[in-house]
């Protein structure tokens, strides 16, 4: 039943008093309360919040009202996201009990638009990992392949949507937790271009490369949600005030002529062969629908894990600086100031974390910030370069975004440059601050699902929904 | 070798960081792994390159985006401070920081 809900049905299903919102609501907590234990996509529910909402969708729907573009439709939102009065971790120990005092703009403007938030989703402690692993409150399971990784950071919204426990979800996105999941659990995901939405309230890991953006189950709802969060807004100084186009309209035109990039460094060594198999096939599918495919070079490639493995630790060092026991999350106690800071950090921050601040202090230290994090941003400069030369000769920009299929619980846990270089497709955009999507392109043996990757330039966004909703309506979701 | 065992212990004395023996062992090994592997950037002549620090539109800069600074209430101290783990309204308690 739930697997099959779109936003469209929802809205329909409530005009036409088929199903009220609160029963709507109901049926999907009555679905996490069968599948969560097994799969642990949600760490808290938001029950209270959640009827409270759909009672006001009920009501409208008596008083014979309107209703907004979002009503009714229950959505997951990251545990990095503020939510007023819910609960939110960071999938961390430090922030166990931490219960914010305001909403995160996207999760207002979601309300604002109707949806109904169910609850907040595990995720890599603070939104460093790339299998949902490094979780303080256990790994998640994909549902499409159960001893396998969902992807991560963002890998409890992944699989919330992916198993039905959720119509659409919010994630964020800093060197592939948006697309990278969306990727292994089998559904389309995006991340808009850097300012598009709002990133107040997302408790920051890197703030120059945050970005929250839709998982949903099509295209289609991907627009539809990342219609409602865009948009400039005076609590985020780097949020756009460039308008919010029609995205559901602007996709529906066609794409033949469109030029699409295919970069050759893309699809180099380390690139599992049955994914390669699979994004041949996607390309094949964008001939058949009549684009024009290019391609072309992006020297920077091969440069961008290292950039971002700098930049990014670089600031989360100094974004997690303010976990010090003072005025929210764990305190370890201690008779001396310095110590209590050094002890409730040691106890509060998981293995992962630790590492990263340990080599962003290390990147930012005197004697090394020339050598390593002005380096960073310098070669961070010429990615940028790539994409905006590509940009020039192409629509947009068509990768694999993973070089492998969902891995096994456990399989990579030991070894972080390898997890680390993972990302190797993921990263470049969000360094250039460009829009991506990751959308379904088949699945190996038909069980692991595989993620074709489109890019578009800065504020683009309606280009590569367009490519991602042609594709889909195209079968490129079972080549 | 790119780190020692010193500059671990150093770093994270700079970040306020409790170490086991155990962590600091693994990350020496490990950053050292990385910083090996980041070293690969060196291979770019960066000459003349401006540093890219932030990402902003073409259509903005970032005092364009600024806001007027004008107060608006802001009635949040009570369930700020009902996240301290301390707490001693309207105040957060530390351990002492100055002796008398």
């Amino acid at each position: 039943m739930s697997a099959a809900w779109t936003i469209d049905s929802v809205g329909a299903a409530l005009a036409a008093k088929r199903i009220s919102a609160r029963e709507l609501a109901s049926d999907f907590y009555k679905r996490i309360g069968e599948r969560n234990a097994e799969l642990n996509a949600y760490l808290t529910l938001s029950e209270e919040r959640a009827y409270a909402q759909a009672d006001r969708m009920d009501a409208l729907v008596t008083a014979g009202k309107p209703l907004p573009a979002m009503a009714g439709v229950p959505i997951a939102v990251k545990d990095v996201i503020s939510t007023r009065g819910v609960r939110t971790t960071c999938g961390s120990k430090i922030l166990e009990d931490y219960i914010p005092p305001y909403d995160a703009t996207a999760v207002e403007r979601l309300e604002a638009a109707g949806a109904v938030i169910l609850g907040k989703t595990n995720c890599d402690e603070f939104a460093m990992g790339s299998s949902n692993e490094n979780s303080a409150y256990g790994a998640v399971r994909n549902p499409e392949a159960m001893d396998r990784v969902p992807g991560g950071s963002s890998g409890g919204s992944a699989a919330a949507v992916a198993a039905g426990l959720a119509v659409a979800a919010l994630g964020t996105d800093t060197g592939g937790s948006i697309r990278q999941p969306g990727s292994f659990c089998g559904i389309p995901a995006m991340m808009g271009s850097y300012g598009r939405v709002s990133r107040y309230g997302l408790i920051a890991f890197a703030s120059s490369l945050d970005r929250i953006g839709p998982f949903a189950t099509n295209a289609r709802d991907v627009a539809a949600v990342l219609g409602v969060i865009a948009g400039r807004d005076a609590n985020d100084s780097t949020s756009t005030t460039a308008p919010v186009p029609d995205y559901r309209a602007a996709m529906e035109r066609p794409v033949k002529g469109l030029r699409v990039g295919i970069p050759k460094e893309y699809f180099g060594e380390g690139m599992d062969d049955e994914v390669r198999k699979k994004i041949e096939a996607g390309i094949e599918v964008l001939k058949r629908l009549g684009c024009e495919l290019r391609e072309i070079h992006m020297a920077h490639t091969d440069y961008a894990i290292a950039t971002y493995y700098i930049i990014a630790t670089a600031e989360a060092s100094s974004n997690l600086a303010r976990y010090d026991g003072v005025r929210y999350g764990l305190r370890v106690g201690d008779d001396s100031l310095l110590a209590m800071y050094r002890k409730t950090r040691g106890a509060g921050f998981g293995a992962e974390v630790k590492r990263r601040i340990v080599l962003g202090t290390y990147v930012l230290s005197a004697g090394y910030y020339d050598a390593y994090y002005l380096k960073g941003q310098k070669v961070r400069a010429l990615i940028g370069q790539d994409f905006r030369d590509a940009f020039r000769k192409v629509d947009v920009i068509v990768t694999p975004t993973s070089p492998v299929p969902p891995f096994k619980l456990g399989e990579r846990t030991d070894d972080p440059l390898q997890m680390y270089l993972a990302d190797i497709y993921t990263v470049t955009g969000s360094l250039a601050g460009v829009p991506g999507m990751s959308v379904p392109c088949g699945k190996i043996c038909g069980k692991l699902p595989v993620g074709l990757q489109i890019f578009g330039p800065a504020f683009g966004e309606a280009k590569v929904l367009q490519l991602a909703h042609a594709f889909e309506q195209a079968g490129g979701g079972s080549v | 070798m790119k780190i020692t065992r010193t500059d671990v212990e150093r770093v994270a004395e700079l970040a306020y960081l409790d170490l086991s023996e155990a962590e600091l062992e693994m990350y020496r090994t490990q950053i050292d792994e990385i910083l090996e592997y980041i070293g690969k950037l060196n291979e770019l002549d960066t000459t003349g390159v401006e540093p890219m620090a932030q990402v902003l539109a073409d259509d903005q800069s970032a005092d364009a985006t600024l806001r007027e600074d004008v107060v608006v209430p802001c009635n949040v101290a009570r369930d700020i401070l009902k996240q301290a783990p301390d707490p001693e309204a309207p105040y957060f308690r530390v351990p002492k920081v100055i002796e008398r």
